[in-house]
């Protein structure tokens, strides 16, 4: 009798302590970043850090650390990446919630959910071998591996997210409201575009924020695609180095606990706090949703 | 007032957040009787039951005061063990809910949770709850058969014996017929009036005639207020109270 | 009015085309990379292929060190992630009330979900490879795939608890059960398909991933298999990242890349098959 007493408080803490390590992974994430990272302020000055664009810690002589040119990077490939995933994706969103028949919508989930399947590797390999080449040919480029090429990839990887949290934030839209404006006479187009997608508008800036946080976070992809030179985006046809590649690139070959190391670990911290940021976002706006769910 | 009361509240007051759910409920029910709790739906019938074996304790935000004395002993004390409590006192849901597990496996849960591992002790236990609610002859062939395969009836029947298997003190019912036919309906109202020999019922009702066929006693509740309690002929007929009065001839409800 | 009318339906009748065009173009994008992918690493794949360690310089052989490697690194994340992921659904579903502590948990599990996979890649190489001395080894990276698969673990067993019906644990409590004796026996059994089918997609998830082992402990090309939990290993994901952008001849290699590719992609389908028929299978031996 009383063994299964203390086995059920056993157990209840031993569940406990699972769901508290949650918390307790993210803020060791964080805490081990910032320990790491902020070591390079040692040698580095924090406004050089962030205004510099050079990064180039194994100059000879006078190493810099700069991270605006990886910023501004990631940033570029990030916007390449929504300017087309977004008007896709959540017009994919609205053409399975709304047009398609059931049969059609049936076909389309599935492809959904094995675009968001393929490994980011598969997809930085494409880049290579397919996007790349085409990219070079059709704009008389030497190399494909761009910024553009990055964006077209990072929109595919972002595209399963935007469509899937976009289709319900648009069929979590109470069916009354559309009814309603049946009833006025207005037809299904007006309706969507009038009624549905204004009510999902917070799901769909959520769908939005979460695929902003795949492109920025996303390595393999922009690493194998971009070309990953070290300078200042000037266009699309640019070689780029977004700063989730710039890690995987040197954090191979730098010595255990020299500023370079911390560095690598203060653009880690940067790009922790962004997709939080990010996440963060995308959260106040689901909660707006989710509160009109009912 | 020296109780010979099986169950007792006294003064109990029950909070779901922000909502006062029971007022003051004060009340006595006998052993040995079938005690049936009435009233418009939302009046806390349902709430007042599951007071009774702590089922309540489970929903978040609930605040009790008051007591439920089982024998003397307020359930909600210091030092009480809810799982023991639950184990005297068996609970019959408005819907069946045979686990999907096969018939044998249902009865014997809760002889197993209970610890009780003798395999004679076991297949006698499974036969005498099963007579007990009169489903013995019926499924005695195919007690490996998933328990989903029988009828509504005979469902909330193997419900009544898997909690008749631990050998409760209290069984609480609430609205046991409300999801079976008028057959189905009539053996479990017999096999109520049968239990009480053995066994002290509370059986929530909404329907009148029901609580007038089995109960000896009935309570009626309304807006969480235990507004009448006394016979169940005295209260189906002379009702003290107006409100009684209404509800009775049907005037709300 | 008339003209309106028809400049209405001509007005819905593009708009539905563009949002048609948009889906099929999705089902383009998708098509083209299997397609692209399928043709050209097909003649690739031979059974020595997948039975042979590379040759000569990874110019020649096959991919089995990179096969078994990724194939046990998948198992310690499994081992690592679902029983840490289950158990803290199993508090968030059936032990947590709303709360400070819940919400901070919930919020928790969502921001783990979109870190970046290099960022639990550094996390790796700063807790396990350096503060836990663990080395680049199969342990590290498998544990750190791991950290990264748990957010999805723990959300898709949670789903799975909550389709458990609220009837079997009340039914079960009210027989005196104790709440440990509920899950047991009465919610977990229910929820393990979808357990399972949730933790084999999250899998297959992580042993497509290349980030978080990059540092953590696959290896370039290694000689033999590894034999210990201390060991480096090769991993599919990463071979075809080599074998496409760091081999010493990468267009004489491109064959082998295209086949490592296709491996990859097949191998990530059958885990979601897989799943998808687990599902199906153990859903009707349960819940009838």
């Amino acid at each position: 009798m009383k063994l299964r007493h203390l086995t059920d408080t056993f157990f209840r803490y031993l569940f406990l302590v699972a769901g508290v390590s949650a918390i307790g992974i993210l803020f060791s994430i964080f805490i081990m970043l910032a320990i790491n990272g902020l070591q390079t302020f040692a040698d580095v000055s924090i406004a050089q850090f962030i205004l510099s664009a050079q990064w180039n810690p194994s100059a000879f002589g006078e190493p810099s650390y700069g991270i605006l040119a990886l910023v501004a990077s990631t940033f570029m490939v990030t916007v390449g990446a929504m300017i087309i995933a977004v008007p896709l994706g959540i017009g994919t969103a609205a053409y399975i919630s709304e047009i398609a028949p059931s049969y059609i919508r049936e076909t389309l989930k599935p492809v959904v959910e094995i675009l968001a399947g393929i490994p980011s590797v598969v997809v930085g390999f494409f880049g290579i071998v397919f996007l790349g080449p085409l990219i070079a040919d059709m704009f008389n480029l030497t190399s494909g591996l761009n910024a553009l090429n990055g964006s077209i990839l990072l929109a595919v990887m972002a595209l399963p997210t935007i469509v899937s949290v976009s289709e319900d934030a648009l069929r979590s839209v109470p069916k009354e409201f559309k009814e309603a404006s049946y009833a006025l006479g207005v037809n299904r187009w007006l309706t969507l575009i009038k009624i549905t997608l204004p009510a999902a508008s917070s799901g769909i800036v959520a769908a939005v924020m979460l695929g902003v946080g795949r492109a920025i976070g996303e390595t393999m992809t922009v690493l194998m695609a971009t070309g990953n030179a070290l300078q200042m985006p000037g266009s699309f046809f640019d070689s780029v180095r977004t700063m989730t590649a710039n890690i995987a690139i040197e954090l191979g070959e730098v010595p255990f606990g020299t500023t370079h190391y911390y560095g690598l670990f203060a653009v880690g911290l940067v790009l922790f706090l962004m997709s939080l940021a990010v996440n963060i976002t995308s959260e106040h706006f689901t909660k707006k949703y989710r509160w009109t769910r009912k | 007032m020296t109780s010979t009361a099986k169950v007792e509240t006294k003064n109990l007051n029950l909070y779901y957040g922000p909502n006062h759910v029971l007022h003051d409920v004060s009340v006595q029910i006998l052993p040995n009787k079938v005690t049936a709790l009435i009233g418009p739906s939302g009046c806390g019938k349902s709430t007042l039951l599951r007071c009774f074996n702590r089922l309540n304790d489970l929903i978040v935000n609930t605040k009790i005061d008051g007591e439920v004395l089982l024998d003397g002993k307020n359930i909600y004390g210091n030092g009480m063990d809810v799982v023991d409590i639950r184990r005297r006192v068996g609970l019959i849901f408005q819907k069946p809910n045979p686990f999907p597990k096969s018939i044998y496996d249902n009865v014997t849960f809760g002889l197993k949770i209970n610890g009780i591992r003798e395999k004679k002790r076991i297949a006698e236990t499974v036969e005498k709850s099963l007579n007990d609610t009169g489903l013995w002859e019926e499924v005695k062939d195919r007690l490996n058969t998933s328990a989903l395969e029988l009828s509504g009836g005979q469902q909330q029947r193997l419900c009544i014996a898997r909690a008749l298997a631990i050998e409760p003190e209290v069984i609480l019912m609430d609205e046991p017929t409300s999801a079976l036919d008028p057959a189905a309906t009539f053996k479990i109202e017999e096999l109520v009036s049968q239990l009480k020999k053995k066994y002290t019922i509370i059986i929530v009702t909404h329907n009148m005639q029901q609580a007038g066929r089995v109960s000896d006693y009935t309570g009626f509740l309304y807006l969480g207020k235990l507004i009448e309690f006394g016979k169940t002929n005295d209260i189906f007929t002379r009702p003290k109270e107006k409100l009684t009065e209404n509800y009775i001839s049907g005037r709300f409800g | 009015m008339d003209s309106k009318v028809k400049k209405r339906q001509l007005q819905q009748y593009i708009g539905f085309g563009i949002l048609g065009a948009c889906a099929l173009f999705v089902v383009i994008i998708l098509f083209i990379i299997l397609y692209d992918i399928a043709v050209k690493g097909i003649s690739t794949i031979s059974w020595s292929f997948l039975s042979e360690p590379p040759r000569a310089g990874m110019t020649e052989g096959g991919i089995l060190p990179a096969i078994i490697g990724t194939f046990f690194v998948t198992i310690i994340t499994a081992v690592f992630s679902v029983p840490i992921g289950v158990g803290a659904a199993i508090y968030l579903s059936e032990y947590a009330q709303e709360g400070w502590l819940t919400r901070w948990i919930r919020a928790s599990i969502r921001n783990l979900a979109g870190v970046p996979s290099i960022v639990y890649g550094l996390f790796g190489v700063a807790l396990f490879v350096n503060t836990m001395s663990l080395g680049a080894s199969i342990l590290s990276a498998g544990l750190t795939l791991g950290l990264l698969t748990l957010p999805w673990i723990i959300t898709t067993a949670e789903e799975a608890f909550q389709t458990v019906p609220k009837a079997y644990r009340e039914g079960s409590l009210a027989l005196g059960a104790t709440p440990w004796q509920t899950i047991r026996r009465n919610v977990l059994p229910y929820a393990f398909p979808g357990i399972l089918t949730g933790a084999i997609l999250g899998i297959s998830r992580a042993a497509g991933e290349t980030a978080p082992i990059l540092f953590t402990g696959v290896a370039f090309f290694l000689p033999q298999l590894p034999g210990s939990l201390t060991d480096q290993f090769m991993a599919l994901p990463y071979h075809l990242y080599i074998m496409s952008t760091q081999h010493h001849a990468i267009e004489a290699v491109r064959p082998l890349a295209y086949g490592t590719a296709l491996v990859l992609i097949i191998l990530v389908f059958l885990l979601n098959l897989t799943a998808i028929i687990l599902r199906y299978r153990l859903r009707k031996k349960y819940v009838r």
